[in-house]
């Protein structure tokens, strides 16, 4: 049903907005997931790493708690390995050469008028659109 | 311990928009990166519901010295465009693309993902690990010495 969609959109994305003003506003922090969890990873985010871990575990559990209220709660993610593990790497280290992410540059940059974020977020959507339409249609690979 | 209550708020209240907004979903988010197929707008619709409270909460923010817990606010980074941004922006979108996952939706998905979803993130998580050393020399190439 893509006519109700855009609504869920809507208020999805007021919620994820409003998780972002919350964490920045109370705890003095940026929302961005590849951030919080790639600063977690590489060491650079210790001194934090417990308030780190602790947003991670809302961010999974509660939709978790949540999942019972949806009818298809599911990824429909690619069931060939090779396409998964290569998307996983190029996503894990794309954004964090470019320090952000769909929630950090996405959300949190663009909505500070940031350049950078505006950039990133501009080269991401023409990769991502790019990469979709080259594999999908000309090589039918995805 | 306010701190973390108010982390684990906003990281659950994160998921929860995720999962409503539908962007869990990867035949939503591929639908909307692929203009040639059954093109689907949600996301524009996600992006621009969040960005409106964000906006709105850098205006307080602005306002004030630190955040309501004492932590000052971030500094707004170097508006340098820096070839790891680019080249980061590119390969993340690639990713993106390629399995219409971003680490937000994997993180959150993690509970209804399947194996799929474990192998996504195990994948994601490795390429962050290794992500340093080349962010290192992506700005040595691009600053000769």
């Amino acid at each position: 049903m893509i006519e109700q969609d855009w609504i869920w959109g809507l208020v999805g994305g007021l919620m994820i907005g409003t998780a972002a003003a919350l964490y920045l506003l109370a705890n003095g922090r940026i929302m961005g997931a590849s951030g919080v969890l790639g600063e977690l990873i590489d060491g650079s985010g210790r001194a934090s790493a417990v308030e780190r871990i602790i947003f991670v575990a809302g961010l999974v559990v509660v939709p978790a708690l949540m999942v019972p209220l949806f009818d298809n709660a599911a990824t429909h993610v690619s069931t060939n390995p090779a396409v998964v593990i290569v998307a996983g790497l190029l996503v894990g280290v794309g954004t964090r050469l470019a320090n952000g992410c769909t929630s950090g540059h996405g959300v949190c940059g663009m909505s500070r008028l940031s350049l950078r974020s505006i950039v990133a977020t501009v080269l991401y959507l023409i990769a991502g659109g790019l990469t979709m339409v080259l594999l999908r249609h000309f090589l039918e690979v995805i | 311990m306010r701190r973390n209550l108010f982390a684990f708020l906003a990281g659950g209240l994160f998921g929860a928009g995720l999962l409503t907004s539908g962007m869990t979903d990867t035949i939503k988010v591929q639908g909307w990166l692929d203009l040639f197929g059954n093109w689907d707008p949600t996301l524009a619709f996600v992006l621009g519901g969040a960005i409106v409270p964000m906006a709105i909460a850098w205006r307080v923010a602005a306002r004030r010295k630190t955040s309501t817990l004492g932590t000052p606010f971030p500094e707004a980074p170097a508006q340098r465009l820096s070839l790891n941004l680019i080249v980061g922006s590119v390969l993340f979108g690639m990713g993106w693309g390629l399995a219409g996952l971003c680490p937000g939706p994997a993180m959150a998905s993690l509970s209804f993902g399947g194996s799929g979803g474990m192998l996504f993130l195990i994948s994601m998580l490795a390429g962050m690990l290794v992500a340093p050393p080349i962010r290192q020399r992506i700005d040595r190439l691009a600053t000769p010495a």
